[in-house]
């Protein structure tokens, strides 16, 4: 029976541990977690031995296995609320009707299959894959302060849909999205391999000044363009800031091979990733082939984070926020974390859509800027709170 | 006799004493004369041609056999050069002192929030408050500078003093959470509006009068001397906390001080010139380069490459495209962030 509560105790303390660990200096941190490892695996040899029923574990599995349901669940409703809110208020039942059984002749219909339809798609699918795509960040660089943002991706992004506009003239939605992807690409690679250079490899600090030269990079650039070339700047400034709006079934469809592959490769990682939050050494030591590891989490950032400023257009802090809530939730254990950023991404963003609509009405804040206000504070709690030195 | 790499100043009423490293005279001479030489030639250039030696001869007050170059030379293109060296003086100080400050050989101004409380600022006004009197902005974005730079300062404190980590990465948390709103302001704006907000926030001397030029003289006359007398306990800083404490320096007041006159350059640029990225941030690395890493010798070097940098911005600015013109903070970070990049990579190559 105290071997029960024990056992039910374990993963909390590991967790927080942990957590701490991961925001003190490199040296402490490594210190802390062979300290920290040595005790765990003490213990759970010793618990191992001693009580043979996996029961606890089970139950815990059982319990998280729910909450994803139910937050899955709740994602729906609240997507449901989504769409009814608006310049015309729609009942519920109207949307389901339009979306089972739809009446082209009726403008509810239309509006809601549309304008309103696509654009909650787009806010779940791109909270989903941001938050995935910096919940890989921050576990396979260890950095609790990586998201798509801070590390200069979306400038890039950004930029590459300036040039894309002033230079080869594009003007369709779905055409903007290549080069954002293109851009996205290239600035990881850059911030990535500039914030690993010198000792030390790629430390929080490194990466998060790397990311946020970049973006200064990027973005004077972007507004050099801007101010030479009035029209593109009409054109685009809706679109820099970061908003779900006006986007069609279509532009989902045509991202949505990058959005799956991604996301079955981010899925697959979360037990390398587990692994990979210990450390390098401590993830080679326990079986994992770190560098095929490095390269599929890569290639699932880049392909995550440029489909999702492909579709909305540079989000911030939202890669950031999410996997911080949920590991008080989930703890470190990224089989389940991953899933559940993804959920909660998604249900952050369709609430800050909302509240963007709402706030203001008639006008509308984009969906961007109302995630950096909630989300900057956050950050700076964390910082003041998590950095030690 | 074995030389010695400083010089010592010690006079011997006065009660201080100063050691000037042995470089430093002659980096500085060569850096000021280079300075000199691209701001006659800067001065000659543009729509209306004008010889460098005309440029020098209207400057000594001397006849040209050409009236307008007295009005062209003396009331249009004179103030805009010596307020572009004053920038980059100030950035350049600015960029030393955050350096040292931190500990961190990527800290900048433009950086670490300072620029985006002006910049908000500024545009908050240029877009919103319409009719906002034009002159007023430069004051009321130097209150923005401060205000983040004080709120900056503020959440990184907490019960057992500061840390320069925290500092830089609270102020990036905040440039974020500024750029956003700026960001807001942008799509709401007027389309005109919008685009005069844009060169501002690029970073501009274009246009500048003898009236810029005063209102900006009197903060580098006294902050830039300040941080020249900062430099020794920036070096005692750079210890380390702990070894600077033994050494008998007040960390936190120390820290505090420095952080302002730093934030007190800065502001007064983004108010005078926009927000020009990266001159703070180069300027000390290649003054590190010259003159090694003693900060008596670094922080006066950094503020002379600065201006040597800015300088050199607005005359490519000038020419590069002409007749159009390229804002010499756009210039900055186009040479600035390749420059940045192959120094990194050197660095970690030695290393």
């Amino acid at each position: 029976m105290k071997l029960n509560v024990a056992a039910k105790f374990i993963p909390t303390v590991e967790q927080s541990t942990i957590f701490r660990a991961k925001h003190l200096g490199v040296g402490r941190v490594i210190a802390l977690k062979k300290r920290l490892i040595d005790g765990v695996t003490n213990v759970a040899v010793t618990l191992a031995q001693s009580t043979s029923q996996p029961k606890p574990k089970r139950r815990a599995a059982a319990a998280l296995a729910i909450g994803l349901l139910l937050a899955t669940g709740l994602l729906l409703v609240i997507m449901t609320l989504s769409i009814n809110f608006g310049a015309t208020d729609v009942a519920p039942s109207t949307v389901w009707a339009s979306l089972f059984n739809y009446d082209a002749t009726s403008t509810q219909h239309l509006i809601i299959r549309t304008l309103r339809m696509p654009r909650v798609l787009v806010a779940a699918i791109v909270g989903a894959i941001l938050a995935l795509a910096g919940a890989i960040m921050q576990g396979l660089t260890r950095n609790p302060l990586a998201d798509a943002g801070l590390l200069g991706i979306e400038s890039g992004a950004a930029l590459g849909v300036v040039l894309a506009i002033t230079f080869f003239e594009i003007k369709t939605l779905n055409l903007y999205s290549i080069f954002a992807f293109a851009g996205a690409a290239v600035t990881a690679v850059l911030v990535y391999s500039l914030g690993s250079l010198g000792r030390g490899g790629p430390t929080p600090l490194k990466l998060t000044l790397a990311g946020a030269m970049i973006t200064a990079f990027c973005s004077s650039f972007t507004s050099a363009i801007l101010i030479l070339n009035q029209q593109t700047l009409d054109e685009v400034r809706l679109w820099l800031a970061g908003t779900v709006a006006g986007r069609d079934l279509g532009l989902i469809a045509d991202s949505l091979p990058y959005v799956v592959v991604g996301t079955v490769l981010a899925l697959s990682l979360g037990r390398s990733l587990t692994a990979m939050s210990l450390g390098e050494d401590v993830a080679r030591g326990l079986g994992q082939r770190t560098g095929w590891v490095k390269v599929i989490a890569a290639i699932a950032v880049v392909l995550l984070a440029g489909s999702a400023v492909a579709l909305a257009g540079p989000i911030g802090f939202l890669g950031l926020l999410v996997p911080h809530i949920m590991r008080f939730i989930v703890g470190i254990d990224y089989r389940w974390l991953l899933p559940y950023c993804a959920i909660g991404g998604a249900l952050l963003l369709v609430v800050a859509d909302i509240i963007g609509r709402v706030i203001v009405r008639p006008m509308e804040i984009p969906v961007g800027v109302v995630t950096a206000l909630l989300g900057g504070p956050m950050f700076i709690y964390l910082v003041r709170w998590r950095v030690q030195r | 006799m074995k030389t010695f790499p400083w010089i010592t100043v010690r006079p011997k009423h006065a009660r201080f004493s100063l050691r000037i490293d042995r470089r430093l005279p002659k980096v500085g001479l060569i850096v000021g004369l280079l300075v000199l030489v691209i701001m006659i030639v800067n001065m000659g250039v543009g729509e209306y041609e004008i010889s460098p030696f005309d440029v020098v001869k209207t400057l000594l007050g001397m006849e040209t056999g050409d009236p307008q170059h007295v009005l062209i030379v003396r009331t249009l293109r004179l103030p805009r050069m010596l307020l572009s060296a004053l920038v980059g003086l100030a950035l350049g100080t600015s960029g030393a002192l955050l350096q040292g400050l931190t500990r961190n050989p990527l800290a900048d101004p433009s950086i670490m929030g300072i620029n985006t409380g002006a910049g908000l600022v500024a545009v908050v006004l240029t877009i919103l408050v319409r009719n906002f009197p034009a002159r007023w902005i430069p004051v009321a974005a130097f209150a923005g500078a401060l205000v983040a730079a004080g709120l900056m300062y503020v959440l990184a404190w907490r019960k057992g003093g500061d840390s320069p980590m925290r500092l830089i990465l609270i102020g990036v948390g905040l440039s974020a959470v500024g750029s956003a709103v700026t960001t807001l302001v942008i799509t709401i704006g007027n389309i005109y509006d919008v685009q005069r907000a844009m060169i501002w926030l690029t970073g501009s001397v274009y246009g500048r009068s003898w009236v810029d030029f005063w209102a900006f003289a009197p903060w580098v006359a006294i902050a830039v001397p300040l941080a020249w007398f900062q430099a020794r306990q920036l070096n005692s800083l750079h210890l380390g906390e702990d070894v600077a404490l033994g050494l008998g320096v007040n960390v936190g007041r120390q820290r505090a001080w420095i952080l302002f006159v730093a934030v007190a350059l800065a502001g007064a640029s983004v108010a005078v010139a926009g927000v020009i990225s990266f001159v703070g941030l180069i300027a000390p690395h290649v003054a590190r380069r010259l003159v090694g890493t003693d900060h008596t010798g670094l922080v006066p070097t950094a503020g002379m490459l600065g201006a040597l940098l800015l300088v050199a911005s607005d005359w490519i600015g000038r020419t590069i495209a002409a007749p159009n013109e390229i804002p010499c903070g756009l210039v900055t970070a186009v040479i600035g962030v390749p420059f940045f990049l192959t120094m990194l990579y050197q660095h970690a190559k030695t290393k």
